[in-house]
Formats: structure tokens, sequence, C-alpha cells
């Protein structure tokens, strides 16, 4: 069972959100006593994943949760976006590809370097993209 | 109501400690020699009495209820601390329940008169002291998972010792199964070490690795890699037969990778890489 | 601030990134690097990222760039000082940063950039002398 200890929201809008938020989730990992490269590995996924957002959907809000199972505490990290939509998630979750001019390793990327990964979407309506990174993941 | 348990208890509470106190220490097991009788005698005296505090004709129904959050907080306490030092479960189990056993001789003795009132009474007082048992136990176990949790990291943590063989070079041999979260340590012992000593080689030793399957060598293969973007080289050496035999055989590609069969000859390399060469000293020089 | 500051240190240029970076900030970099590379016919190009605590896909994307477009414009890219907890990152993202050498610290940027450039020469003078 993961209980929610912390909450907060922030609105992502330009690209000059991103590294605000990105410091944001970092205070939060520090906080919970995240070690430096666990730390990083979030950060580096949220980033990832908040570009997608910004770069498809011109945005959207993100959910950061302090959270805890056991003996074990975490951050989450919620993205929600009213975008376009993804129509194939296990094309889009595939090394190298991309619809957009990227490298494409975004979304597989981020998921290899968190704990849990979870992507919901529904075309024309928006995604959202849940991750977790355990303190001692 | 005719007769109120938790007064009754409470005025009885010094001979409940005596009992207690008398079935504890009449059990062979007793553990004298991690913990002296004074010892335990107080730290007894402290659960009973939470216990007696917060007792009422309501909450003894209720086992969960959170007017016994104190009383399991030293009940944790005491098994936690158990756990650690070195108490069986069997030990910590019996703790517990001889204080049930103690508090239903005293209730027999006091409540003669109303057997139907004595059974209620030691079914609820029963099924609390059960509760409580549970609780000792799940925190025993926690405690003991403490316990296991701290030695697997420090096993870790000097498993995987990283040594500064030369000037700019560093050796790290690894001994027993890599695996993921020990992937990770060795990672950032090596690339921590690499930038406090500003060497650019690191020896990578895997003789002591029992066995290569794909998923190690793709820890290794990420290793050498982060290395790499730091600006050092890293050289695995210690490549037995077997290992050899079985890279080829799942088709994991070294190639990009520098290997060597010893550390010796990695040494080597890693000196011709620096330009270093080593000499022997003439003899008569010794000599005189 | 919108733009990064290059320094030119006879034939390399010296960039020191010490905020982290916003999109904008990133292209404005590739951009301008290219651009002085072509002005001063630099010869290396050295970028110290030890004060980025985060190398995303795009960061990532943006050195290989500079990197290979310093490359076709004949001057050699040197990435340096990189934390080790970004390097471990990268790795796990799968950005390998194919087309730019590495090294721990500046000092060892520049020495790797002068060897890298005396070689070239040397081939050169080589194949002067033969003809």
């Amino acid at each position: 069972m993961k209980i929610v200890l912390n909450k907060d929201t922030m609105k992502i809008e330009k690209e000059q959100d991103v590294v605000p938020f990105r410091n944001r989730v970092k205070e939060y990992a520090v906080k919970i006593g995240m070690s430096l490269v666990n730390q990083t590995k979030l950060i580096t996924a949220a980033s990832e994943l908040v570009r997608n957002m910004l770069k498809y959907a011109n945005g959207g809000v993100v959910l950061i949760e302090v959270i805890s199972q056991g003996r074990d505490n975490g951050i989450r990290l919620t993205f929600q976006d009213k975008g376009p939509g993804i129509g194939d998630i296990a094309l889009a979750m595939k090394d190298g590809y991309s619809s957009g001019k990227s490298l494409g390793i975004g979304l597989p990327g981020a998921k290899r370097l968190v704990n849990e990964f979870d992507i919901k979407s529904i075309v024309g309506e928006g995604t959202t993209v849940t991750i977790i990174k355990w303190k001692n993941g | 109501m005719k007769t109120d348990i938790s007064k009754l208890l409470q005025k009885k509470r010094k001979q409940i400690l005596e009992t207690w106190m008398t079935i504890q220490l009449s059990d062979e097991s007793l553990r004298d020699n991690l913990m002296s009788n004074e010892d335990l005698q107080e730290q007894s005296n402290e659960l009973l009495d939470e216990l007696l505090g917060t007792l009422n004709d309501k909450n003894i129904k209720d086992s969960g209820s959170a007017d016994f959050d104190r009383v399991r907080e030293v009940l944790s306490g005491i098994s936690i601390s158990r756990a650690r030092q070195g108490y069986t479960p069997r030990d910590t189990g019996f703790y517990v329940f001889s204080l049930k056993d103690a508090l239903l001789q005293t209730l027999q003795q006091e409540i003669k008169d109303d057997p139907e009132f004595l059974f209620q009474t030691s079914v609820y007082l029963n099924k609390l002291m059960d509760a409580f048992g549970i609780t000792t136990f799940e925190t025993f176990i926690q405690g003991r998972e403490d316990v296991i949790l701290r030695q697997t990291s420090e096993i870790a943590e000097i498993s995987t010792p990283v040594i500064r063989v030369w000037d700019g070079i560093l050796a790290l041999p690894i001994i027993g199964t890599l695996d993921s979260a020990r992937t990770q340590v060795v990672m950032e012992n090596l690339l921590q070490e690499i930038v406090e000593s500003g060497s650019t080689i690191a020896i990578l030793d895997i003789s002591g690795v029992p066995a290569v399957d794909s998923l190690v060598a793709q820890h290794l293969i990420k290793t050498v890699s982060a290395t790499k973007l730091m600006g050092a080289e890293c050289i695995i050496s210690g490549i037995r037969p077997e290992i050899a035999q079985t890279v080829v055989h799942l088709g994991i590609d070294l190639s990009h990778v520098v290997t060597k069969a010893t550390m010796a000859s990695a040494l080597r390399y890693a000196f011709n890489v620096m330009r270093l060469e080593i000499k022997k000293i003439q003899k008569e020089k010794a000599d005189n | 601030m919108d733009r990064i500051p290059i320094l030119r240190m006879g034939k390399f240029l010296l960039v020191t990134i010490q905020i982290d970076l916003y999109d904008r900030l990133a292209t404005n970099l590739e951009t301008d690097l290219v651009q002085m590379v072509n002005k001063t016919g630099a010869k290396g190009v050295l970028i110290d990222i030890s004060a980025l605590s985060i190398v995303d896909s795009f960061m990532g994307r943006i050195l290989g760039n500079i990197g290979s477009m310093s490359k076709i414009m004949d001057a050699e890219t040197v990435v340096v000082g990189m934390q080790p907890a970004v390097a471990i990152t990268l790795i796990e993202l799968g950005l390998e940063l194919k087309g730019v050498h590495t090294a721990l610290n500046v000092e060892r940027g520049m020495d790797l950039l002068m060897h890298k450039i005396d070689l070239t020469d040397e081939t050169v003078q080589d194949e002067d002398s033969t003809e």
C-alpha cells in the first residue's frame, strides 16, 4: 500500500518552467534523503517527460508526491496533459522511435531510470504518465 | 457492570507483575546473559504500567483501538531492541504471552463468584493480548530485517574496494555475483574514485565473479561506458576460460571493451597507455 | 542571461556551463559555437559541464551535435568534468555521446586536444615530406 505524505502541483507552460520544476523535484528528493545517483536519475526522467509534454501537448500539469510504502520512501510524479494523445503506446515505448525530431529515447529512457512507470493515453484527450522512484531503488 | 475490570487490575498491579516475573524467571530458556533481571523487571513494569493505564471497559473489546497506540509503541520498542540483541522469537513471544498468563491468573483469583463475567473478560483479554502478540512479532521481524538490510549494504560497501595501484591507475577486484544493485555500487564507487584521484585508467578484475551471463555482461559494459563518459578508460581483466566460453556462446559482444586475461597484463597495458616503462635494475648496483 | 559565454584561447574555444540550461539556451549555444568555430578557425572546442547536475537526452543531443558539426569543420570537441551521477544516468538512459571526446577535467581535456591536433598536424607534415 502506498501512502501519500506530501503533495504539490506545478503547471508547465513554457520551456522556462522546466528548470524550476527540476529544482522543485530535486528539493523533495533531497528532503527524503535520496542518494545523488537516484536523484539524478529521477530528475533526468522527469526532464524527459516534461519536455515531451511541452513538445507534444504545449504543456500540462505535474503532480509531485512524497509517498511511502512499508519501509521505503519515494517520489511519485504524475504528468498530465491534454494533448493529442499517443495512438500506439507500445511503439512510443520502443527505443529509437520518435514522431518528432529527437533521439527517440525519451519515453523508454525515462522508464529505465525509474522504478515504476505507467502510461495511459487517449487519442484526442491527452496523456498521463506516472513514475515512481524509491529512495533506495 | 458488576466489577470494573480496569480498577480491579490496577489494584492488583503489583501481584500481576510478581506473577509475570515469576513465570518469566521460571522459564528455563530465560536469557539472563542478555539482560539482567533488574532490567527485565523494569521493562516489564513499564509495559504493564502503560497497559493498565489505558485499559478500560470499552477498549478491552477493541484491540485495534487508538487508545493502545502508546502500549504498542512500548511493545514495538521492546521487540525491536530484543531482535537486535539476538533474542529468539520464542523468547520474545514468551515475554508477551506470559503477561497474558499472569493477567488471566489474577482474574481467576479475583472473580471467583461470577463465572460468566470471568469467562467474558478472559475472552476479551485473550483477544487483546493475542493482538499485542502479533504486533510484537511483526516488529520483531522488522527489527531483524533492519539488521539484515544494514548488513547487506555493509557487505556491498566492503566487497567493492577501489585500490589505487599506481598514480593514475585504479583497480577494482569484484568478488561474488554481480547483480544490478551491486553494479550500481561498483559504478558509483569507481566513478567517484576516478574523480577524486584523477585517474585515467580503471581495471575491473572479474576473476572472482563465479559466472558471467548476459545480464552481468550488460552491467560490465554499462560500467565501461560510464567510465568512458567521464573521460577515463576501463579495462576488464580476469577473464577465465569458462567466462570467455560463456560470453561467446551467449553471443555477447565485448569487442569494444578492452579485456585482458590477468590483472598483470591489464596493468602492463595500462603502463603502455600511460607511456610508462618498468625496468630491472642492474644487479651490481644493488650489491654495492 | 540568454547566452553562454564562449572564450577563445589560442586555437581552442572554451565553454563553461555554470547553470542548468533550458532549451533555448542550449540551442543558442550550439549555433554560437559553430559560428565561432567558423569565425576563429578554432581547432578544438572544450566544453566544461562539471557544474551540470543533469544531462537529459535533449542536452545530450546538443553536445553530440556540437561534436559532429565541429568535426566537419575540422575541429575536435572534448566534453570535460562530467559528474559520476550524470554519467551513470546517461548510460541508463541509453546515451553514449558518440562523436565527442571526454576527459576528466579541463587540464586533461586541453592535453587531449593538443595531442589530437598535434597528430593531425604531423600527418599533414608527413604527407608534405613524402611528396
